[in-house]
């Protein structure tokens, strides 16, 4: 087993115990620490002087390291580390051997080389013992001093306070909080410390500090004096690196042990996390980051994974225990960045909030929030998660909420993040539908939120809240399709095949009840389709619109015309088809994001005869319209590149052909490039295929969109034809068991087991379902026929396309306008 | 067969729409008459007939005799295909938000042609 040892037993080494214990990490650990108690949240330490309680600080408990089989040592410091043999020296000279070290070493609290800095009565504020000799030197003292106007220092003022002294705060800068506030925020925040009954000095740097063996004062620079009894020192802090030296390990310039984004040091067996750490020339004094440190570490002991990495943290912070709201975000100055700030100051109020929003008005850029910081949340998942801003971003601060809708999981979403931005409607709003109101299902919560009744796109995450809080209140969850259908997508995927079915009306008579509605038969064609391949246009009116008519919507009514472009390789004599085309029929033209070409603005009467010319050119359907397979993106590949390993144009088109016309639970997306550099952006997809010096990569699971994610690694160093069939097994795999509308990569994280399970069933077939699956896949191939060509082919299907019933007219409300020498609709 | 409801009193004048086949089945079609455009519903699966405005009430587009029908309990209803605000066929209300009711025409079948009842809406 790996020996694992744990240097320092703080927030962030505990985070790491519980991370690899979570994660079932086969190792032996070990965690030496140098305070006598097991790691206490030392956030919270201010609430000490509330209760002295340390059992509430307390993070883990003795037992819960041996309940884990870890090895807690307290009391001892390590004092050397011998990497020439791995093991690890501490001061009573015992020895521990590691596998891997861990570096957890947090920090100390910075002491200025100020004369008089060791006399009685001055203190740091770090630990619980610092705090319970602060505590009883304060019972015989009446004023004390925070040397540091920062986020700890405020804090320390506040415990003074509590502590019923007088308390000053002295600050070197011209305002409080110099990093977080700007000057109207400082001079606020003084005043409120004062209402509060700090004193606050500012602009003052110390000489010395007064008295003899005992503390009576401070002496400044400028000549003037204070009178105090007791000095706590919060001037920042300073990584505990010491350890870093004689073992050779590299420490940064202003300290901390240099890490790479693997949190390796430069010996690679070393990590560093936490406090003690020096990312890119960064320390960070939050938990947060050092948690995220934690997470990278266990992933590559646990899992060997070592693409998770550490990629730097924001240090937003909101201020908590000093009796005032502070907050701030994101770059609260914008000094050497353009921008438009704007601001409100009530000082009768006692508010402040300044927002930065990006010069092109579009992004929030950070802020600053004072005297009311109720709205930190939702202002920082905007800026955090580069949320586009509402038209007057000056409501968001002036009315207190505005348009949100973050984009990350929905657990870690705030109660007031706003959810639905049509109709703004919060997480909280949602989940109180649920919890007391009852409601089970989205349509319940549509009607009484309102939520995702607007533009719809905010209904994924509505679902997730839904799926979340029922969970929560334990709730066992089936998908059951809607009103009509008392199965989920997986149960009538097993009864249309297994009963052969192969109509809606015939599902419905026999399974539902109801005449089915917008819901269940999108989700019922998506299932016939993908189990038969049969020509969707023979149940014309159970198809989502763009299935109907095999063509995008558009504002307006009209439609737009995307012939397929396989791999993106097209001959010149095609290109000007297309253009010749789109001339003829008035079409705007764009080069898609999906390497081919857009055709919009054709009304539904041309459709016909607009795709009777491009399939006369030798055109297909690209199925922009279809829950499909939509691109497999090429890269140039060996063919042209000089860094091109092998064709992957030629494979992209293979790989195109093969699955064109697929109906999924969700569009398909694909790529396929030459190198590693990845110009096909092949891991963004569905399904990407990389070459390397070996074979090809296959990486599944990539998602662009709101939710950003990239493909993992299925197999690697694998052949052409490995590459098809472990495709086939996959994607027939998520075609049978996804939800409807279900991309790749929410269906891949959900799925129980996760990669590893699907690497078991593809790739070691412990489902023994492997054959079965390719089998399917062969029919769905070979029943593929272009849908265009039937329905121009089809007079009676043909006839479908037409605006009215009783006259060949195109749609006189249609309206377009012209520009950059293209025709555009008219805004809605 | 007449497929009535409340404005069939108000019909000013029955208006051949087509033949059945016209119709698709479980979908609609759109007429044109005196510059209004009509969305004419043939729901199979109720053996029903139904019409309304071709008008979304939502974004003004052209568009409900292209949208998908259904039920939602007891009630008829069709779904606009932008983005799927449903309409109660038979009152013409708005199912699952609030946008404003649409307008509702009787529909009678005679000899395997379709009539709409048109009224103007006053
Ligand atoms: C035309 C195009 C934009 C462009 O001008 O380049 C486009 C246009 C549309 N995209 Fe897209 N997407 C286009 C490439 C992309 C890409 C880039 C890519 O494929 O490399 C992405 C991100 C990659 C991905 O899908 O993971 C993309 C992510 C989306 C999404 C978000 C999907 C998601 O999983 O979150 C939607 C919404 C959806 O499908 O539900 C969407 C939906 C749409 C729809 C179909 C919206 C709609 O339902 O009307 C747009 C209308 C197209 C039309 O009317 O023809 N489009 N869309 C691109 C067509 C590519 C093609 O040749 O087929
Ligand atoms: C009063 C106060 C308030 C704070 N408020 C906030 C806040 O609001 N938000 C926020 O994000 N952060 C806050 N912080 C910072 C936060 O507590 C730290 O970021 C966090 O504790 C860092 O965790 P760590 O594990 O890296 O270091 P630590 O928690 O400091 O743990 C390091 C441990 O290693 C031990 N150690 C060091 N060297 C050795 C050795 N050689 N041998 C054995 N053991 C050793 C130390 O004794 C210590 O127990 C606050 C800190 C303080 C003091
Ligand atoms: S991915 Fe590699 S082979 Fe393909 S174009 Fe880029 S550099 Fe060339
Ligand atoms: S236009 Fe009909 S629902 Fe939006």
């Amino acid at each position: 087993m790996t020996k694992i040892v744990i240097v320092g037993n703080g927030m962030v080494s505990y985070k790491l115990c519980e991370k690899l214990v979570e994660k079932k990490a086969a190792a032996s650990i070990t965690v030496i620490g140098e305070e006598p108690r097991p790691a206490y949240d030392r956030v919270h330490l201010s609430a000490y002087f509330e209760d002295a309680n340390a059992d509430k600080l307390s993070m883990a408990s003795r037992d819960w390291y041996s309940e884990n089989g870890i090895q807690l040592v307290t009391s001892e410091k390590v004092s050397q580390i011998d990497r020439d043999n791995k093991h690890v020296t501490t001061h009573n000279n015992s020895t521990y051997s590691y596998d891997y070290l861990v570096l957890a070493t947090g920090s100390s609290a910075f002491v200025p080389p100020i004369k008089g800095v060791d006399k009685k009565g001055v203190f740091v504020y770090r630990t619980i013992e610092d705090l319970e000799m602060m505590m009883a030197y304060g019972k015989k003292a009446s004023s004390a001093a925070v040397l540091g106007g920062g986020l700890l220092g405020l804090e320390a003022a506040k415990a003074a306070l509590d502590m019923n002294l007088k308390t000053s705060v002295v600050e070197f800068a011209p305002r409080l909080m110099p990093r977080q506030l700007d000057e109207v925020g400082g001079e606020l925040l003084k005043s409120k410390m004062e209402d509060l009954g700090v004193e606050i000095l500012l602009g003052k740097a110390t000489s010395q500090i007064a008295g003899d063996e005992t503390m009576t004062g401070m002496d400044f620079t400028d000549g003037t004096k204070l009178d105090v009894e007791m000095l706590i020192i919060s001037a920042g802090i300073r990584p505990r690196d010491e350890l870093g030296k004689e073992a050779g390990l590299t420490l940064a310039e202003r300290g901390g042990f240099v890490v790479n984004s693997l949190m390796q040091t430069n010996d690679p067996t070393i990590f560093a996390v936490g406090e003690c750490a020096s990312h890119e020339n960064m320390i960070y004094g939050l938990v947060a980051p050092g948690y995220d440190m934690a997470e990278v570490v266990a992933e590559q002991i646990a899992k060997d994974n070592k693409e998770y990495k550490f990629e730097g943290f924001d240090m937003s912070t909101k201020l908590k225990l000093i009796g005032v709201d502070v907050a701030s975000f994101g770059d609260p100055f914008c000094e050497n960045v353009p921008h438009s700030p704007i601001s409100i100051a009530d000082q009768q109020a006692g508010v402040y909030k300044r927002l930065n929003i990006s010069e092109d008005g579009k992004k929030l850029l950070g802020g600053i929030l004072i005297g009311d910081a109720d709205d930190y949340n939702m202002l920082h998942q905007m800026y955090i998660n580069d949320m586009a801003l509402p038209p007057h971003p000056v409501d968001l601060i002036a009315k207190g909420s505005g348009d949100g809708g973050a984009a990350i999981g929905v657990d870690a979403l705030p109660d007031t993040a706003q959810v639905c931005s049509c109709e703004n409607v919060s997480k909280g709003d949602i989940c109180c539908s649920i919890q007391e109101d009852g409601i089970t299902d989205i349509n319940g919560i549509k009607k009484a939120t309102k939520a995702g009744t607007g533009c719809g796109g905010c209904l994924p995450m509505v679902n997730n809240i839904l799926e979340d809080t029922l969970k929560k209140m334990g709730a066992t969850i089936r998908k059951e399709i809607c009103e009509h259908f008392t199965y989920t997508r997986q149960e009538l995927f097993d009864l249309i095949k297994v009963n052969e079915i192969k109509t809606f009306d015939e599902l419905l008579a026999k399974y539902g009840k109801g005449a089915g509605c917008e819901t269940c038969k999108p989700a019922v064609a998506s299932l016939l389709a993908s189990i038969w391949n049969d020509l969707i246009l023979k149940e014309a009116t159970i198809q989502d619109t763009n299935d109907r008519f095999l063509a995008n919507i558009q504002k307006g009514g009209s439609y737009s015309v995307v012939p397929r472009i396989p791999g993106g390789e097209i001959t010149p004599d095609k290109l000007i088809v297309i253009g010749e085309v789109a001339k003829e029929f008035d079409l705007y033209t764009k080069i898609t994001g999906g390497q081919r070409i857009d055709l919009f603005g054709a009304t539904l009467n041309d459709l016909p005869l607009i795709w009777e010319r491009l399939i006369n050119a030798g055109f297909e359907s690209g199925h922009a319209y279809g829950k499909s397979l939509r691109t497999v993106k090429s890269c140039v590949g060996s063919t042209w590149c000089r860094f091109g390993l092998h064709d992957s144009v030629g494979f992209a088109i293979e790989i195109e052909n093969r699955y064109k016309g697929l109906r999924s639970p969700h569009k398909l997306k694909g790529g396929v490039s030459g190198c590693i550099r990845e110009c096909a952006e092949a891991r963004g997809k569905d399904f990407g295929v990389i070459a390397t010096e070996k074979g090809w990569n296959l990486y599944v699971g990539g998602n662009g969109g709101a939710n950003p994610k990239h493909a993992v690694l299925l197999a690697g160093d694998i052949s052409k034809e490995e590459v098809i069939s472990y495709l086939d097994r996959y994607l027939m795999f998520y075609i049978k068991t996804a939800e409807p509308l279900q991309r790749t990569a929410p269906w891949q994280e959900k799925i129980e087991g996760g990669i590893d399970y699907l690497k078991q069933v593809i790739i070691e077939d412990s489902l023994g379902i492997g054959q079965q699956l390719e089998d399917d896949m062969e029919v769905l191939i070979a029943n593929y026929s272009c849908e265009w060509k039937e329905a121009i082919n089809n007079p009676k299907i043909k006839k479908r396309f037409a605006h009215f019933s009783n006259t060949d007219q195109d749609d006189p409300n249609q309206k377009f306008k012209r520009e950059r020498g293209q025709r555009f609709p008219v805004a809605w | 067969m007449i497929f009535e409801n409340k404005t069939i009193e108000e019909v000013e004048v029955w208006v051949n729409a087509g033949t059945v086949n016209d119709f698709p089945k479980d979908g609609g079609s759109n007429i044109l008459y005196e510059g209004e455009q009509i969305a004419i519903f043939n729901f199979s699966t109720l053996n029903k007939w139904f019409a309304t405005q071709n008008l979304c009430p939502h974004k003004k587009q052209m568009i409900l005799s292209r949208g998908m029908l259904g039920t939602e309990g007891e009630t008829p209803k069709v779904a606009c295909p932008y983005h799927k605000k449903t309409f109660s066929l038979e009152t013409g209300e708005n199912l699952n938000g609030c946008e404003d009711t649409i307008k509702t025409y009787p529909v009678k079948i005679e000899n395997d042609t379709v009539f709409v009842g048109y009224y103007e809406i006053k």
